[in-house]
């Protein structure tokens, strides 16, 4: 008899590893049936994860931090023992603007663009309608990631531009409306703002830090430790699923599965360019080949580095403005739980570094790494502006961030 | 007490605010349109805002109560005040709760009770619709394939019946389930 275990998902490129998992049986194979429960919210999906509605999410990382630490609801222990997926987003901007910070037809060089939007930025500000970003969630790494690139760039998130929440699927609205004036959120939602004529992309967040975190598999702590041989088994369900995902042969056929009503309810030539790392940045335009815009297998892309969720952690302390705290760093640290993958995947042929926690950002060129299982090379990690996170030093690295 | 209901569905709205009109000193404002939600809720200053769990807005809503200095007094998911068994009765039901801080338990809790149950019944009405509609739909359909059978082997009504009455019994199916594969092989094979 299979063991149930029900996960909910946002309809979005990044919630393919759980789906594909079910589609292609690699769950059945484990000894899983999994049951998906789409949701149009992260407050939904978190709500069903706190109440047991669902076993395990597909979420936002930073939100499985701030649940964890009690920021704007009560403390609730969440874990994390599988990245779902690095990256994947992107930064579409309302035409006029796009045209005027943009490199047209490819992608540009996110300090140059950074430079030409900060002169957009203070003409907006002396005209007293500063400019509005929409990003899918207070604590999501799209806005992380945003606002990182922004202030490396001189502009001051929440003094020179606003940033406000708008749920992915009104985001191509938004952007029509003049509601925002630029969006970050992941696909298929840029492409469709692209399709509809109601924006341009200008940025992959994979140019702001090539590998960054972006949405996990979160379980309530005590369910984790509960159904802790169910999930060891989805986790390697979900190795193959990221295995299958990256295989340009299977492509199409994923797309077609992502596509259906009861998933992402969306276009499949869309979804297949994410997956084949295409962007479209204007409508009628070339597409452009972005390699590793989504990045969801290679060099153990799914290993739930401690580092990383520290790095989160340091930007919800400088955008939250609240006080470094070495015990919340900590406890954000341990959300992330790579005992947990090491231990579903010892034995397989899935590679498994050594260390749990590396620097950030510190990787510039091709570097195989000590590993325990497996060989690894790790390419570049690096942030945009070559600044290093190194978590031993955290208190020094928030100080040093404006 | 002021009370915001935030429903992409004027009709579940309207059974909702409805329900609340019973309980005393309760004002009811109700909004159905996304745009501008935030500016709304500004406007209408609420005390408790209810919202169904579908709707994509709640995590704009969430950020507004978070981090917004309009408001005077906080508001957060009524999580915080309340006991498990009606916040698991309320996700159960498909509607979250924000209220502002200080607000006593025992006004929030009978308006709680209200919402869920009219979150319940609203749920059901529209599974008794669905399902009224299905069986409508089958007994189109049965009606269909004993035309077919009675034009295609000149059968009378209640022979043309019992035939796919028997051919569910012998197959374990239902009768609908018969009659739709008669329609289908009939419309393949060119028939109207």
């Amino acid at each position: 008899m299979a063991e149930e275990l029900t996960i909910g998902f946002l309809p979005l490129v990044d919630g393919c590893l759980p789906i594909l998992a079910r589609e292609h049986g690699f769950a059945e194979d484990e000894g899983l049936s999994l049951d998906l429960v789409k949701d149009v919210s992260w407050a939904t999906v978190l709500d069903r994860l706190l109440y047991g509605h669902s076993d395990a999410a597909h979420m936002v990382a930073p939100l499985a931090i701030a649940t964890t630490l009690g920021r704007g609801r009560p403390a609730q222990p969440l874990s994390v023992p599988f990245v779902l997926g690095l990256n994947g987003n992107a930064i579409t901007l309302r035409s006029d603007i796009a045209e005027r910070v943009g490199t047209k037809g490819k992608l540009g060089d996110p300090a140059a663009v950074g430079a030409a939007l900060a002169e957009v930025v203070r003409e907006r500000e002396s005209a007293g309608k500063p400019m509005r970003f929409g990003v899918v969630h207070r604590y999501s790494s799209h806005n992380y990631m945003l606002r990182y690139w922004l202030a490396a760039c001189g502009i001051r998130p929440d003094r020179d531009v606003e940033i406000t929440t708008v749920p992915p699927p009104f985001c191509a609205d938004a952007l029509e409306a003049g509601e925002v004036d630029g969006i970050c959120v992941g696909e298929p939602w840029n492409s469709v703002a692209v399709e509809r004529g109601a924006g341009q992309i200008v940025l992959a967040t994979a140019q702001i830090w090539r590998r960054g975190v972006e949405k996990v598999l979160a379980l309530r702590e005590p369910v984790l430790t509960e159904k802790r041989g169910a999930v060891e088994r989805l986790i390697r369900a979900m190795c193959r699923a990221g295995k299958h995902f990256v295989d340009p042969a299977n492509w199409e056929a994923n797309a077609a599965i992502l596509a259906r009503a009861e998933y992402l309810d969306g276009d499949p030539v869309l979804i297949r360019r994410a997956i084949a790392d295409q962007l479209l940045l204007t409508r009628g335009d070339k597409l452009v080949h972005f390699p590793d815009f989504m990045f969801q297998y290679r060099e153990a892309a799914n290993f739930p580095w401690v580092s990383q969720a520290q790095w989160l952690y340091t930007q919800m302390v400088r955008w939250d403005g609240i006080a470094f705290d070495s015990a919340d760093a900590q406890k954000a640290g341990r959300v992330f739980r790579p005992d947990i993958y090491r231990s579903a995947l010892i034995g397989t042929g899935e590679p498994l570094p050594g260390a749990s926690s590396k620097v950030e950002g510190s990787v510039s060129q091709k570097t195989s790494v000590t590993t325990q299982q497996g060989t690894m090379t790790l390419e570049s990690n690096r942030f945009f502006d070559g600044r290093v996170f190194d978590p031993t030093h955290l208190a020094e690295y928030i100080a040093d961030l404006d | 007490m002021r009370i915001a209901i935030v429903d992409e569905s004027a009709a579940r709205a309207s059974v909702i605010r409805e329900g609340l009109a019973s309980l005393d000193d309760c004002e009811i404002f109700v909004v159905t349109e996304r745009r501008g939600l935030v500016a709304q809720i500004g406007e209408i200053a609420p005390d408790i805002v209810l919202m169904d769990l579908g709707n994509p807005s709640r995590d704009v809503l969430e950020e507004y109560f978070a981090v917004s200095r309009a408001l005077a007094r906080p508001i957060a998911m009524f999580v915080d005040e309340s006991d498990d068994e009606s916040i698991a009765a309320s996700i159960d039901a498909g509607v979250s709760a924000y209220v502002v801080d200080g607000l006593a338990a025992g006004r929030i809790k009978p308006l709680i009770d209200v919402a869920v149950r009219r979150f319940n019944a609203f749920a059901r009405l529209q599974s008794d619709l669905a399902e009224a509609r299905g069986a409508l739909a089958e007994r189109e359909t049965i009606d269909k394939a004993k035309r077919i059978l009675m034009d295609s082997r000149g059968l009378p009504e209640p022979k043309a019946y019992a035939e796919m009455r028997k051919a569910a019994m012998d197959q374990g199916r239902k009768i609908a389930e018969i009659a739709d594969a008669i329609v289908t092989a009939h419309k393949l094979m060119g028939g109207k």
